[in-house]
């Protein structure tokens, strides 16, 4: 919908979709915009706090800031998402405290967000799981009769975001049969970001993935997933059919991890530069401030945006910096429901060690 | 205004040291939170640090090429007063008041903190504690330590200079996996000078083996310069003193005869390698050795007199068999046994043998395991030398001397083949061991490393 010079225009075959940028208005624009560059500012001083010491493990979303931003306003609000661990931006665009998402890297909490609450479920750092959890959950809202029944106040549908890697796991296909024989309300969000740690994408696929869903009776559609405009209008397009009962779709979004897979990563080992510089050259970001200014945005917006950034980053520091160590029994809190014999026995071997620790004067 | 150190943060999963590459600033510079400092070479890639004060950099802690194990600090920072200290995730004392000796305790408590367990891992998530009491961490592994500025006993650090390290520019032009890197790094072999036999171009373990082999092959051609003093003098004591007096008891006493004979090992190399592939022996070394050993036990017990102790009254025949191995070790020739070795299973020869080995290897052999020896083995194959003439070890009549096993011309069927040929050769008291003993005891030696099926016997 984006050109790369941030002109706007929806091709004829795809007017359905550009029916849900008619709806938006230019407060909207600066929110994406706002967003947008919140997460990335948020990213960069992640990983410069792990660099640092902060954090045990970072997990860069650079690069990919309009598929998760456009994505996540897409959602509607009584919908779930089933994220992987790298959707930081869906997360912001759903009221997450971004300060919970650092607790999980730096090891002192274990989940962060009451996934009841926010509709947003924990982060699935087992590769593909969250596709299968999310495939039942939207089995269930079926059970419920929560689909189809015109009331936009009842009916939910339910969306997962997974990368190109994740396409080969066995828990994709298992999510796709499923979905596709119970109908279920659910919208498969792959983002392509063309390298699943170091394998590229070719490895993961020949035909293209928005194709995958096909054979098992998900239909699929490709979008630019630098282009924060059509991945919000392709989500909230293929989340409105599936709360009206029209059954599962595949959207793939076509993006790049700018980054590394994560901190302990070095992507300079098996990648070539000058993809990276093709990829630099589409930022989602740069593309949508020539959109905004051709809007009649000016300099004051953006000046505005970095100053915010400035500040989101100081704050992010001295909240890390303060953060505190939870209690030990944090560990052992939510194994069971129940009191279990196991858990406790574990508990108190543990309490034990850490009381053996001589406290004094290093010597 | 205070002194703020920024520690080697662990930057992978687990790692516990990092290689300075580069500075990217020098003391008096000013710097800026997140200003990268320096890029550091991990077990697994190049990372820049970004510098979690803002400030003038005081002194750089540590140089360029220098290896840094995690949690030592590597640069002090004049700070501009904005120094956020970290919480407790790490630290529980990060601010240190004392002003003299701070700059030790720093020190003292990063090397307190270094010393903790920490051994070297590529992958994973660090070794883990062992059991017991241990010394509670004082300040952050990762988290910077601050320190008050009115320090005036600051120990100097010499200059950095800048050099441009390339170490791992290279590292971008070849396919190899981290641990192969690592083993090419510990064998010194270049990667970008292995010629890669691999998928896709891809540098193997064997291609890096070969390269070290190769390298170490011509590294031997270079012969050492000739020295400048005319002569060296080695005391003589202990291990060497110990071969020494032993050697000339035995050469002086009792008189040696030697005997040899060639045999075609062929049968016995398919056993080892059937062995080595059978899941019975799985974790256990099966060599050559180990063939040799149970075939001596064998011709022991059809001639019991090689298995004997002169003491000038009596001849002591032996009807068990303490069976030493020689072991070459650093400090010199001992000759460790294993005690009643002619009631073991293979198996349990198999890992007597290794344990022996590895024992002498590490300088842990105990007295005890070198004395009561009744019947020796040599193994100078492994040194690449066909044959010899080994002295007896003191108290013993036979020793025997397993020559290299190699492919040679053989006589089959009055045609000439290639069969994997060695030869054994022994020594004898003749005291006790007439001729005719000796040579069936090698005679019975030699047929069974030719059939090894003769041990169902």
């Amino acid at each position: 919908m984006l050109s790369p010079e941030g002109i706007f225009e929806v091709p004829a075959e795809y007017a359905e979709y550009g029916k849900y940028i008619e709806r938006l208005n230019l407060d909207d624009f600066l929110k994406f915009y706002r967003d947008m560059a919140r997460i990335r500012r948020f990213d960069n001083e992640c990983t410069a706090l792990q660099r640092q010491g902060q954090m045990g493990l970072w997990v860069q979303a650079l690069g990919q800031e309009a598929a998760q931003i456009g994505s996540g306003y897409g959602v509607g609000p009584n919908d779930h998402m089933f994220p992987s661990y790298r959707e930081h931006g869906v997360a912001i665009t759903h009221g997450i405290d971004l300060m919970s998402i650092i607790k999980i890297m730096r090891g002192v909490n274990h989940g962060g967000w009451n996934p009841e609450e926010t509709r947003f479920h924990l982060y699935a750092i087992v590769l593909a799981t969250q596709v299968l959890h999310a495939t039942g959950y939207a089995m269930g809202v079926n059970f419920d009769g929560l689909v189809g029944t015109g009331n936009p106040d009842v009916d939910q549908a339910v969306i997962t975001y997974f990368g190109d890697g994740a396409t080969a796991e066995g828990d994709v296909s298992e999510a796709l049969l499923f979905a596709a024989t119970t109908k279920a309300p659910l919208v498969f969000f792959c983002q392509n970001n063309q390298w699943a740690i170091s394998s590229p994408v070719s490895s993961q696929t020949v035909v293209p993935l928005y194709l995958r869903g096909e054979g098992f009776g998900v239909p699929g559609i490709q979008v630019d997933g630098n282009d924060v405009l059509a991945c919000y209008a392709v989500t909230a397009k293929h989340m409105d059919d599936a709360r009206n009962g029209l059954g599962p779709s595949l959207i793939e979004a076509l993006t790049y991890r700018v980054g590394a897979h994560t901190t302990s990563d070095d992507p300079t080992k098996y990648r070539p530069a000058d993809e990276l510089e093709y990829w630099q050259a589409r930022d989602p970001l740069l593309r949508f401030e020539k959109f905004l200014r051709r809007q009649g945005v000016g300099d004051d917006f953006f000046e505005e945006v970095a100053k915010a950034g400035d500040e989101l980053a100081e704050q992010i520091r001295a909240e890390t910096f303060a953060m505190q160590n939870p209690p030990l029994e944090n560990i052992f809190r939510h194994v069971y429901s129940d009191p279990h014999p196991m858990v406790a026995e574990q508990q108190a071997w543990l309490e034990g060690y850490e009381a053996s620790f001589e406290e004094g004067e290093p010597s | 205004m205070s002194l703020a150190q920024f520690n080697l943060p662990d930057v992978g999963e687990g790692l516990t040291e990092a290689e300075i590459v580069s500075w990217k600033v020098a003391p008096g510079d000013k710097v800026s939170v997140n200003q990268v400092i320096c890029e550091i070479e991990t077990a697994k890639s190049i990372v820049e640090l970004p510098c979690p004060f803002s400030g003038v950099v005081e002194e750089l802690l540590a140089k360029e090429g220098d290896t840094v194990e995690v949690g030592k600090p590597i640069i002090s920072v004049q700070s501009d007063g904005n120094i956020l200290v970290a919480g407790p995730i790490t630290t529980s004392i990060p601010i240190i008041p004392e002003s003299s000796s701070t700059h030790q305790a720093v020190a003292d408590v990063a090397a307190s903190v270094a010393s903790d367990e920490n051994k070297p891992n590529l992958v994973g998530y660090g070794s883990s504690a062992h059991g017991g009491t241990r010394r509670k961490r004082a300040a952050g592994i990762n988290s910077p330590a601050v320190v008050p500025a009115s320090t005036s006993s600051m120990p100097i650090v010499s200059p950095v200079v800048p050099s441009s390290v390339a170490a791992a520019a290279s590292s971008t032009d070849v396919i190899a996996k981290p641990p192969i890197r690592k083993l090419a790094k510990d064998l010194n072999v270049d990667l970008s000078k292995v010629s890669a036999t691999g998928l896709a171009g891809e540098i193997t373990r064997e291609d890096v083996v070969n390269a070290a082999s190769q390298a170490s092959v011509f590294r031997n051609l270079t012969t050492p310069a000739q020295k400048t003093e005319r002569e060296e003098r080695i005391p003589v004591k202990g291990v060497r003193k110990a071969i020494a007096t032993a050697m000339v008891q035995s050469a002086f006493t009792a008189p040696h005869v030697s005997i040899f004979v060639d045999v075609d090992a062929t049968r016995t190399m398919e056993y080892v390698k059937r062995l080595k592939a059978s899941t019975d022996f799985a974790g256990v070394k099966v060599t050559p050795l180990l063939l040799m050993a149970k075939a001596m036990m064998w011709a022991v017990r059809r001639n019991p007199t090689v298995n004997s102790t002169w003491t000038d009254k009596e001849i002591i025949v032996h009807n068990y068999v303490n069976f030493g191995v020689a072991a070459a070790t650093p400090r010199g020739l001992i000759v460790p046994n294993i005690k009643d070795a002619d009631r073991m299973s293979l198996f349990e020869l198999a890992q007597a043998i290794e344990e022996l080995a590895a024992t002498a290897r590490e300088g842990k052999t105990t007295p005890e395991q070198m004395k009561d020896g009744t019947i020796t083995i040599t193994n100078i194959g492994v040194f690449g030398v066909d044959t010899g003439t080994p002295i007896l070890n003191p108290g013993q009549v036979a020793i025997v001397a397993l020559g290299s096993i190699r492919p040679k011309p053989w006589v089959v069927n009055n045609e000439i083949v290639i069969r994997q040929v060695t030869t054994i050769g022994a020594t004898f008291d003749h005291r006790v061991v007439d001729g005719d003993v000796a040579s069936r005891f090698v005679q019975d030696v030699a047929s069974v490393i030719e059939e090894p099926a003769l041990l169902l016997d």
